[in-house]
């Protein structure tokens, strides 16, 4: 269980996360939604202790990331937005050099490397260096990076974006064979994303959570569907919100 | 508390293994090597005027380690720390879980290995001066030994610079002014002037911290240990500034 407990960061230009508390079981996939600057990417960031909250915790397994950081770290797979990648490695010593980081010995790396190329589908690629590689297929090294120690919990910070349709579809097809062994959060503004594969989804807007409900659920709160649920849901003043 | 060792260890070999790596992935150390090499040789030799002193010792050759690692040594620094943040990929390696001491002490140490192997590489000189006559090799071999510390002062500073910045270019000057005030604090130009202003123990206090005097024995090859023991302080220092400046960014979120 990956337990958020009233994660809150203030910056300069005022509050980017408020109190967010939630949980996300093994097992479901859980779309993050919000507008840009909402606070997605500020509250995955402190999840994975990337940045430290000002207020708040989040528990993976019982592990606080404040006061058990690293074997915290251990049970969390990133993708961070935008994919960052060292340009002068090739995907395998990336993923070595992740590997090497999580201290997997030669044999289980190895292991853990063949897999991970495979679900991502980047065995083609696998010599060249990251510079040279198209936006997708970063993003699918990146990805492979996430998922090399096959962790509990994933953080995908827009996985989607950058990717061809064909990509998207096998992109959406891995993350449902994963989840029944994985908490899953995404990030997204596909909305499109969120009716195929996830099981809730979360709101946040202003830094505040404001929804949390299944996809149905919240395309029942409009007769026009999901997308104009969701803006009219982003849309309403937060004094007027209950 | 063993856990947490093995976290430092994991960053260590992870930090050093991602920028020995990133040196030799691009031309940036063979550079480094190349044109390091080629200054110190002409700086030695015309300069100095090596086979000028008449005698077969390097002193000639120590002399300017200082002032070519001012230059030189926060250039293989400055894009330890300031790369990570502009691409990005800092957020990737905080995210992971090895400790931040740990991958301060092995970016430090990669660029470290590369200062060491410019160093190796100027065997030529010591097998010359081997050939000149009946050399004294084991203060050679500590004064090669000293300059080697001293590099990774040097480094350690520019490290440091590197986490204050996100350009490499402002890590590179921020390190050599750095380099610069710790060198030239005993350099007679300096004290020379201060002595005469605020008194000989001034000048005196200025000048314990300069690099340059705690060099001067080593490079006669004369082991002091209060020089050694000055070097070891600056680097752990700047490893414990440089780690404090990478948890800033963390808790700012830059």
């Amino acid at each position: 269980m990956l337990r958020v407990d009233s994660l809150t960061k203030c910056f300069d230009s005022g509050a980017a996360v408020s109190a967010v508390s939630f949980e996300v079981s093994k097992g479901e996939v859980v779309g993050f939604l919000g507008k840009n600057g909402a606070g997605k990417s500020t509250t995955m960031r402190m999840i994975c202790g990337v940045l430290d909250p000002d207020a708040g915790d989040a528990r993976l397994q019982g592990r606080s990331i404040l006061t058990d950081r690293h074997q915290a770290q251990r049970l969390i797979g990133y993708l961070p937005e935008g994919a960052p990648l060292y340009q002068d490695m090739n995907p395998l010593d990336y993923l070595a050099f992740l590997g090497a980081c999580h201290g997997l010995a030669r044999h289980a790396l190895r292991h853990a490397m063949d897999r991970a190329i495979a679900d991502t589908r980047i065995g083609d690629v696998a010599h060249r260096r990251v510079a040279s590689l198209s936006k997708g297929y970063r993003r699918r090294v990146a990805l492979a990076g996430a998922l090399l120690t096959d962790p509990p919990f994933l953080l995908l910070d827009e996985p989607m974006d950058g990717l061809d349709p064909v990509q998207k579809q096998a992109m959406r097809a891995l993350i449902r064979r994963m989840s029944a062994e994985k908490g899953i959060l995404i990030s997204t503004h596909t909305l499109e994303d969120v009716a195929t594969m996830c099981s809730r989804a979360l709101i946040i807007d202003e830094g505040r959570l404001i929804a949390d409900l299944t996809p149905e659920d919240l395309a029942r709160k409009h007769p026009e569907g999901l997308e104009a649920a969701f803006i009219e849901l982003i849309s309403t003043p937060q004094a007027g919100r209950s | 508390m063993m856990a947490d060792l093995a976290f430092v260890w994991t960053g260590i070999k992870a930090g050093w293994w991602r920028e020995i790596r990133a040196y030799f992935a691009t031309p940036l150390a063979y550079l480094f090597l190349a044109i390091f090499l080629f200054t110190l040789g002409a700086f030695t030799w015309d300069v100095a005027g090596f086979f000028d002193t008449g005698a077969a010792d390097l002193t000639p050759f120590f002399t300017w380690h200082p002032w070519l690692y001012l230059l030189f040594m926060p250039a293989l620094a400055m894009r330890l720390w300031a790369e990570e943040s502009l691409s990005g990929t800092q957020e990737l390696l905080l995210s992971l879980p090895v400790s931040l001491p740990g991958l301060v002490i092995g970016k430090l140490l990669a660029a470290w290995s590369v200062a060491g192997l410019a160093l190796v590489l100027t065997f030529p000189w010591w097998i010359s001066v081997n050939y000149l006559g009946p050399a004294d090799n084991s203060s050679i071999a500590l004064s090669y030994a000293m300059s080697w510390i001293m590099a990774g002062a040097y480094l350690s500073l520019g490290s440091m610079m590197s986490a204050l910045t996100r350009s490499a270019v402002i890590a590179f000057v921020l390190g050599v002014l750095g380099a610069f005030a710790l060198t030239a604090a005993g350099w007679p130009v300096v004290t020379t002037p201060v002595a005469q202003l605020f008194g000989l123990s001034a000048a005196e206090t200025l000048a314990a911290f300069s690099f340059l005097t705690h060099f001067e024995t080593a490079q006669r090859g004369v082991l002091e240990v209060g020089s050694l023991f000055y070097f070891l302080s600056v680097i752990s220092l700047m490893i414990a500034l440089n780690t404090i400046l990478v948890l800033y960014r963390r808790r700012s979120g830059r």
